[in-house]
This record gives C-alpha cells, structure tokens and sequence, in this order.
C-alpha cells in the first residue's frame, strides 16, 4: 500500500498524451465520423406532454423523395421486461424501449416516435412533417404532490408501487417506495434538545454536457454491423442495442468516439438501436445528431426533488436524530435515483438514530437519466442546509458541529456496512484551516458549508499492454476518457514498469479489441481500470524478468529489475527494456501483458465545500465571490486532473444552485430548450475556484486511489443555498436560486 | 429542391470553392461539405461558441453565420491555428494548465482566445472572463482555462 | 458462522434483523439465507452487491466468507 510512498512519476502533472489533437481539433467525436453511402436520420417528437397516439400513418412521409427508410416502435423486436442496470436506478429493457421509440401512448414533451432516413438531413427533416399521427391528448402530471394524489392522471395502468407494507390493488404513479433505518429514530428525537424541521425542493437540471449525442452506423447482414457514438460506455451500449434489436453481441461492434462531456447522461441509448434499424432497413450507413432543442427535451437530466428533514440534537452537539422523506421525479419511466439519495443522505454522520423514506414518481417529463453522484446532491442539499440551522440553533461552528459528528473509520452506515478508512474528518479539519475560512466577510455577504459522500465503485476492467521492440507500448484499455483519465492510466503503467511515461501510449479500444469494461461512471476509472492498467504493467514485468533470465541463463528470481532496466543479480550483465523487446521473438514472442479484474475495495471520497456569495439586494442577483472544493482523492495521479473534477463540480453544483432548472406550460410543454434560456455558469459567472486535495490512501488500491468523478457536484447546492440564506436572513428553501426567487425572499413575500 | 450556389471562399489562407444551398450554414458546410470536423456544434443557437471561427478576422458563431456569406471573404478556423505539427502558445498553455477535459469546448475557446488576445493583449481576469462568456464549458468550472488564457497573454507579451 | 444484517427492506420479509449462518463460500451463505427465509427470492439477492466485513463486492459469486464475517446485501450502484 501507499501510505508513506514515494512515486516516480505519480502525482506528476504530466501533458496528456491526447492533447495535440483535443487543442487542434483533431479529435473525432460522436458527430465527426462520415462513412461513403452515408444518409441522415431524424426523429420526429412528440409535440404533447401526455397523449394516446390513436393512430399513426407514414405513407406519406415513405412517398417523399429522398426518403429511404422509416422506423417505428414497431421495428423492435419482441421486447421482455427484462430488468437492465442503468447509471442510478434499476429499469427495464421495455420501458428502455418505450423511450428510445413511443409505443401506443407519448409522455413527455419531445418523446421520439419515429423515425427517417433520407439523402440528406433537410429531406428527413421535410418527410417528418408528413407523418400523421391522431393524438388523443391527456391531461399530464408535471410535479410529485400532483403524481402521488390519489386522483393523479396515471402515466401507466400497469404500475402499482413496490415497497409497501401491503401490496396495492390500484396503480398509482409512485413506482417505489424505500425505507432505511438505523436504531429508534423516535427514541432520537426524544433525547433531543433542539429539533430543526423543513421541506426543499430541488429542480430538474439536465448535465449539460456541450456535445449532443450523435452516432454513425452501418448495419451489415453478413454480420458486422457498427455502430460509432458518443458513450461513456460502449460495452453498454453494444449490450442494451443488442437486446433491442435481438442481435448476439458478437455480431455487433461499437467504437466508442472522443467523448463531449457525458455526467453520467451518455450511459444509455437513444439513437444507436434506431439508426441501425433504419440502416438495416436502407441498405445504408445512417448518421444521427441531436440537435440542442432535442438534447434538454428528450434525454435524461437529473431528478427534481422534493424533501423534508428533520434533525435532532442535544444541547452539547450530539446529534441524535436523522429523518427524512424524499420523493424523485423519474419522468415517464421509473427508475429515478430515489433509493441512492436515501444512502447517502445521511453518510456524513455519525449517528445513531436514522430513518429515511423514498418515493420514485413518474410524471410527464423525459426520464431521468444519471446526472453525476445520481441522487445524492438533492438529498445532501435538504441535510446539509438544516446541519447549518442546527448549528446556528446550538451557537456553534457549522464546521466545529460537522466534526464532532463526522463519520469515519467504524461509522455504521445506514445501507449496512461499516466504513473502512475515510478522509471526511481531513477535509473538514482542511476547510476550517483554509486562508478561505478566515477570510472575513463583507457586507451583503454570507458564508455556506457543506459536506458530501460518494460510494464510488469499482467493477470489471480489462486491459492489454503490448510491448514494441523497440521498447515503446500500448495500454490497450475500454473506459472512454472523459475527463483526461488515460493520462493517468499511462502514467499509473509508468510508474509500476519504472520506465518513462512517454513510451506507453493508453488507447480506447472498441469492444471487438478488448475485453469487457464497465462503463466510465461511477467514479470508477482511475481506480478500478488503473488497477488493472497497473496489473498488467506487473505481468509485462514479470515477462520482462523472465526474458532476461533465460538470456543470461538464470532464474527470474536471479533478474531484478529497476527504471527500466534488468540487472543479472548472479552475474553483472544489463539489458533495458528495448534491448529486451528487441529480442522478444527469439525468447518467446511479443510480450503482452493481461488484466482482467473486477475491482472491488473502492474508497469513498467525501468533499467539503466553501462558498462565499454577495447579493444584491435591489436585483436579488448572486455573485459566487469565493470558493473552496475540499475533497478526498486517495491519492491524485494527476492532480491537476484531480482538480478539474472538484471545479468542474463545483461549477455544475453551483448552476444548479443559481439558475438551472427546466420550466414547462401549464400543459408540459418544456419552453426553455436551448443554453440561452436553461442557463449554465459562463466564464463571467465564477471566480477562481480554489481546491485543497485531501490524500486519505484508499488501502485496497496499490497506489491508495480514490474516486473523485462524482463527490464534488454534491456540496455545492448546500453551500450556495445556506450562503444566499446567510446573506439575506431569509429561509432558503427552494433552487435554484434565480433573481426573482431571491427578491423574492428578500421582500418577503414567498 | 433548389439548385445549389456556388460560393468562393478563402479558408485559413487557402483558396476553397464549395456548393451550398442557401439555408445552410457556414458551419454545416465546413463539417458536412468540407470535411473540417474541428469546428464543433453545440447548440446551433449562437449561445455556446463551440463553434466559434472568424470572418474577415472577426470572430463570429459559424452556426449564425450562413454558408453563402463566406462568398469573398476570408474564414479562420481552429484548422488554421498553429502549424501543421507545432502548436501555438495559447494551445500549448490550454495543455500546460490541463484547461480542457473532455475537449469538445477547446477548439472554440482556441479560436475564441486568439482573437480576444489579438484584440487585447494584456486583459485583466474579468476582461478576459467576459470576452470568453460566448464559450460555454461544462467540464472545468473556467479556472483553469482562464489561468492558461493569462498565462499565454503573458507569454505572448514577453516574447514581444 | 457468518452473520448476515438485513434492511429495513429485507426485513419485511425475513421479520428479523440479522442471523448468523455456517457459511464459507458466497454459495452457501445464498443458500442459508435462502433456506431459512424462503419468502426471500433466490434470483433478486444474487443479483445484489455485498459487503463483508465492509469491503463492497458486486459480483460475489466466487468469494469467500470468513469465520466471523459481517454481511449486508444491497442494490448494485453504479452511478454518472
């Protein structure tokens, strides 16, 4: 393990091997890929929130000319309701397909129906005109309290809540429900001094990622059909199309394309099974890009939620009482991040007494896809903002208080383990130490903290390293890079070879080229696709040592091996790595080294974050004056990359603070798709962001990494909101916290 | 369908005819016609500058810009920026202060800085914050984006 | 013996907290669970991450359990 280790080349700020194409433009990326014969497909969506579509004629969209080809919901195959893992919540392969092409009914604003292939993208645009459909139009449900009522508008005849005591005879538009406990939460808040009781609501806020989803595919009958797209999980994708079109796995090949951004929104698929279907049925490869309209309309964003917390603590700071209610917008179909927002919400704490309920809703909004730590940030926003009353309540520091009832190694989470070693208590101690947190206030100014958890995962990776004779190699692996992780998986071999970074040049293979890889989410890259880059480094070596050995005649034991070079321990000879490789053919062939793992042991990363705001009070905007990410990363391979993840949250977390959210009429129709009006933080609307890289060594990764992805989108919604609170003496409830809702509150009038 | 026009251009220096229809875009005939994929689409909306490029030295969104309108005139690109095989100092700073992760908001920002730092060669943080409000970045919070903008603008002076 | 702690959850069907099971193998301790509270489905648990003795593990088929190992099912996480 790592804990007093000195690296060579970890924890080095090297250039990323990928950077001469990204700065140049170089780089091809979901939309960048043209094949010959190539023809483009466009959706046509529905322009309903809630409707039954009665019927459905494309004869005349198949007359028009130019138009080779149409697909309908009716071009799956069978589908079974077979359950599918996605990035947050459990779904199944029918509500997938559901989504990917309406059938019988649309339920949001947007839902893709059908599709058209024609000679160029203007023809497939006229010919989508053409379709008639008859809708009979419904009345949508557009919020949770309207979903769960009694007398709500279904979205599914078929959906009777899983979860309850006793099994439900009517269908309702909650699809679960979760409980989780810990102790006597009312034996907690009756030992408690001071109780703090509110409800929040956050809303929905798409990840935003600048890249659209786009794929070019070719469907061939004799087997080989591709598909090139933008993902963040290419094996994923190739397993999900497969399943839909009633393909074997082998006979489809999926290469995975510079990716633009992705949050955890690209770990499904939208446009890849119907591409293939209409290049299957016009004998043509078929390009889709989404435009931006069609991206904040019909692709998953994250949950809106709506919350109530109540605390409970004794006079000396013991908090003793944790309860809360959540309920998640899922959107048409179920599987919202419910369930992991009751597991983390909670996770930073010490306590005893817990109790936490969940409720997945569908209304008629696109379904929810993962949106970086899925569940988290909504729930952690509610907890923290309390944790900060509370500590207002009983007169101490909202860090002092955090302390004091900080988890840490032993804490008994709420979702049954125990923790193993955690760095909360590091970055706490971090954040109260910070010239930030010394830093005294202005007037119309106020100060927020707030905590966040992550699980982080790990799972199978696979990876190849080919050697060269020449001495230069491949790290072949299958995470898509989302963020600069191959820089670290190249620099993560350097380091367990002992030769320079610059020899090994990290590749994203397709799933024809390497072996299985989950997807690039979940915090998981560095840690669990570095353990295997690290792995398989250790076989080269090991190869290495055993090549050497029978040059000179001796055993592997007898070879040792340093920076590159092997040294015969029984005699004095010396051959460098090139020299090896140069004689690889005659000792045994290339020399390839393997790893193909299911990495378990991921740490748990938690971040600390500190936001200084100033408001104005006539306009009620908010500027962000200062702010600190704390956070635990293990152990930064790359720091500055490690950096960029904190700041990167923290940037999201603050949009969704301030300004994001989705607004829709009175009949869910969704009016603000596009980036001037669904308003992300702009370069103008941030300071510097400052990061303090806490190093608490995750012990079951050989050089103590920790997952950094997701934690730092988490504190921010807190920080920001209790922050605005802070400035102006006004309770803080409901984000984002755009001007109007700020005057608002500073007026007094709610 | 109506015929095609005819439109003479010059691209980062060279000479380029195409054929477009009168609706497309200058960005749709730099990736679909003429195969200069680095200019990225974002939002087709003006409001991301992925794909920002200049005409006739100003910087504009290709995708507000109609493909007819390069008739005559000279178009920059994110292909023009540097040489074949040596990056420029903005480039090589985005890589010195890591200020790109996935990189599909760079070649705008590139092309974006360029012309802010022809422009203005020795902005202030804000002034450089403000000029690049048009290039959206949901990956690095800004930070070190702009620290490699100052970063390159001091460089640039220096070497003046 | 191994000693298995349900959730909330679990425990609707189970009706107890936690039991304490001879198991070595991943295997057994599926088939104890399942053999002393049948009202628990077999598939839905297989396809549950674990935790023993805090180190989480999604795809247990093949571990061991120690002697006095603490075991916690849960719904596999991924993330975004």
């Amino acid at each position: 393990m790592s804990e007093a280790r000195e690296f060579k080349y970890i924890g080095q700020n090297t250039i990323r091997p990928d950077g001469f194409d990204k700065v140049t433009g170089r780089a091809n990326y979901g939309a960048d890929m043209s094949l010959p014969g190539m023809v483009w497909g466009k959706i046509l969506r529905s322009p309903h929130a809630h409707a039954i579509i009665k019927s459905l004629d494309i004869s005349k969209a198949e007359a028009h000319p130019g138009v080779l080809a149409i697909a309908t919901h009716a071009d799956f195959p069978s589908v079974t309701d077979e359950a599918i893992e996605s990035g947050e919540g459990s779904s199944t392969l029918l509500d997938l397909a559901r989504n990917v092409l309406a059938k019988d009914k649309v339920l949001y604003h947007g839902h893709a129906i059908v599709a058209i292939a024609a000679k160029t993208a203007a023809i497939a645009e006229q010919a989508l005109a053409l379709v008639d459909i008859d809708y009979e139009v419904l009345k949508p449900v557009l919020d949770v309290r309207t979903a769960m009522a009694a007398d709500a508008p279904l979205l599914h005849a078929d959906m009777f809540t899983q979860g309850l005591e006793e099994a439900p005879t009517r269908a309702s538009n909650i699809a679960v429900r979760h409980e989780m406990k810990l102790g006597d939460i009312d034996a907690g808040f009756a030992e408690a001094d001071v109780i703090v009781e509110r409800e929040f609501y956050t809303p929905t806020a798409h990840q935003g990622y600048i890249e659209p989803h786009a794929c070019t595919v070719r469907y061939d009958k004799d087997g080989q059909s591709m598909v090139w797209c933008s993902t963040q999980g290419h094996f994923d994708v190739r397993s999900s199309t497969a399943k839909l079109l009633g393909m074997k796995l082998g006979q489809l090949k999926v290469i995975a394309s510079e990716i633009g951004g992705g949050f955890g929104g690209k770990t499904t698929v939208y446009l890849e099974p119907v591409a293939l279907i209409l290049s299957r049925k016009s004998g043509r490869p078929v390009k889709m890009v989404m435009n931006r309209d069609e991206v904040l309309k019909a692709t998953g964003p994250g949950s809106a939620s709506r919350s109530k917390i109540k605390l409970g603590a004794k006079k000396d700071g013991t908090i003793t009482a944790m309860k809360g209610w959540l309920a998640y917008e899922a959107g048409a179909f179920k599987g919202s991040p419910v369930m992991l927002g009751c597991m983390t919400a909670f996770t930073p704490y010490a306590v005893a007494n817990m109790y936490i309920e969940g409720f997945d809703v569908v209304v008629n909004k696109a379904k929810v896809a993962a949106y970086r730590a899925p569940g988290a940030p909504q729930a952690e926003f509610a907890v923290e903002m309390l944790v900060n009353e509370l500590a207002v309540e009983l007169g101490r520091d909202p860090i002092d208080l955090r302390l004091q009832n900080a988890a840490k190694e032993g804490t008994q989470t709420i979702y049954g383990p125990k923790f193993k070693r955690v760095g909360l208590v590091e970055c706490l101690e971090a954040a109260r130490d910070s010239a930030h947190y010394k830093q005294a206030l202005q007037a119309n100014q106020g100060r927020g903290i707030a905590a966040g958890f992550w699980f982080n995962v790990g799972g199978q990776s696979s990876v190849v390293i080919n050697m060269n004779p020449d001495g230069t190699g491949t790290i072949v692996e299958g995470s898509p890079d989302i963020g600069g992780s191959r820089a670290s998986m190249q620099m993560m071999a350097a380091e367990a070879m002992g030769i320079a970074p610059g020899l090994l040049k990290p590749i994203i293979a397709d799933t024809e080229n390497v072996a299985f890889s989950q997807g690039t989410g979940g915090s998981r890259t560095t840690f669990a696709t570095g353990m295997a880059v690290i792995e398989a480094a250790e076989d080269v070596v090991n190869q290495v040592k055993q090549r050497a050995a029978s040059v000179w005649n001796v055993t592997a034991e007898q070879v040792d091996w340093a920076d590159g070079v092997a040294t015969n321990m029984a005699g004095e000879e010396r051959l460098t790595l090139a020299e090896v490789c140069a004689g690889a053919e005659r000792t045994g062939g290339q020399i390839s080294g393997r790893a193909n793992i299911n990495a378990r042991g991921a740490g748990p990363s938690f971040a600390v974050h500190l936001c200084d705001v100033q408001v104005d009070k006539e306009t009620g905007k908010v500027d962000v004056v200062r702010y600190t990410a704390v956070q635990d990363a293990g152990k930064a391979i790359h720091p500055q990359y490690v950096e960029g993840q904190y700041q990167g949250g923290a940037a999201q977390g603050i949009g969704w603070a301030l300004n994001e959210e989705y607004v829709f009429s009175a009949d869910g129709l969704m009016e603000n798709a596009g980036f001037l009006d669904y308003r992300i933080p702009v370069a103008s609307d941030l300071p510097m962001i400052d990061t303090i890289i806490v190093e608490v060594p995750n012990a079951f990764h050989p050089y103590g990494v920790r997952g950094v992805g997701e934690s730092g989108i988490i504190p921010p919604l807190g920080a920001v909101g209790y922050a605005v609170e802070s400035a102006i003496g006004a309770k803080v409830t409901d984000l984002p916290l755009s001007p109007p809702r700020v005057l608002a509150l500073i007026q007094g009038n709610t | 369908m109506m015929a095609k026009l005819h439109i003479t251009t010059s691209i980062n220096g060279d000479a380029t005819e195409f054929l477009c229809e009168p609706h497309d875009t200058l960005l749709d005939v730099l990736r679909n016609d003429l195969q200069m994929t680095g200019t990225k689409e974002g939002c087709g909306s003006g409001d991301c500058g992925a794909c920002s490029v200049t005409v006739d030295g100003r910087l504009v969104c290709a995708c507000l810009v109609l493909g007819v309108e390069a008739e005559g005139r000279e178009i920059g690109t994110i292909e023009g920026v540097g040489d074949n095989d040596k990056l420029n100092v903005i480039q090589e700073k985005f890589l010195e202060h890591a200020a790109l992760q996935c990189g599909i908001c760079t070649p705008g920002l590139v092309v974006s800085t360029q012309a802010l730092l022809t422009l203005n060669p020795d902005p202030t943080e804000a002034e450089a914050r403000y000029f690049l409000a048009g290039n959206l970045c949901r990956c690095t919070g800004y930070d070190k984006i702009i620290r490699a903008v100052l970063d390159a603008a001091a460089t640039m002076k220096g070497a003046a | 013996m191994a000693r298995v702690v349900f959730s909330s959850e679990q425990q609707r069907l189970t009706k107890e907290a936690e039991c304490d099971v001879v198991a070595s193998t991943y295997r057994q301790l599926i088939d104890a669970v399942i053999t002393r509270y049948p009202r628990l489905d077999r598939d839905d648990f297989m396809r549950m991450a674990i935790a023993i003795d805090g180190e989480i593990i999604h795809e247990p088929l093949l571990e061991t359990v120690g002697d006095n190992s603490e075991v916690h099912f849960f719904h596999f996480i991924a993330g975004g």
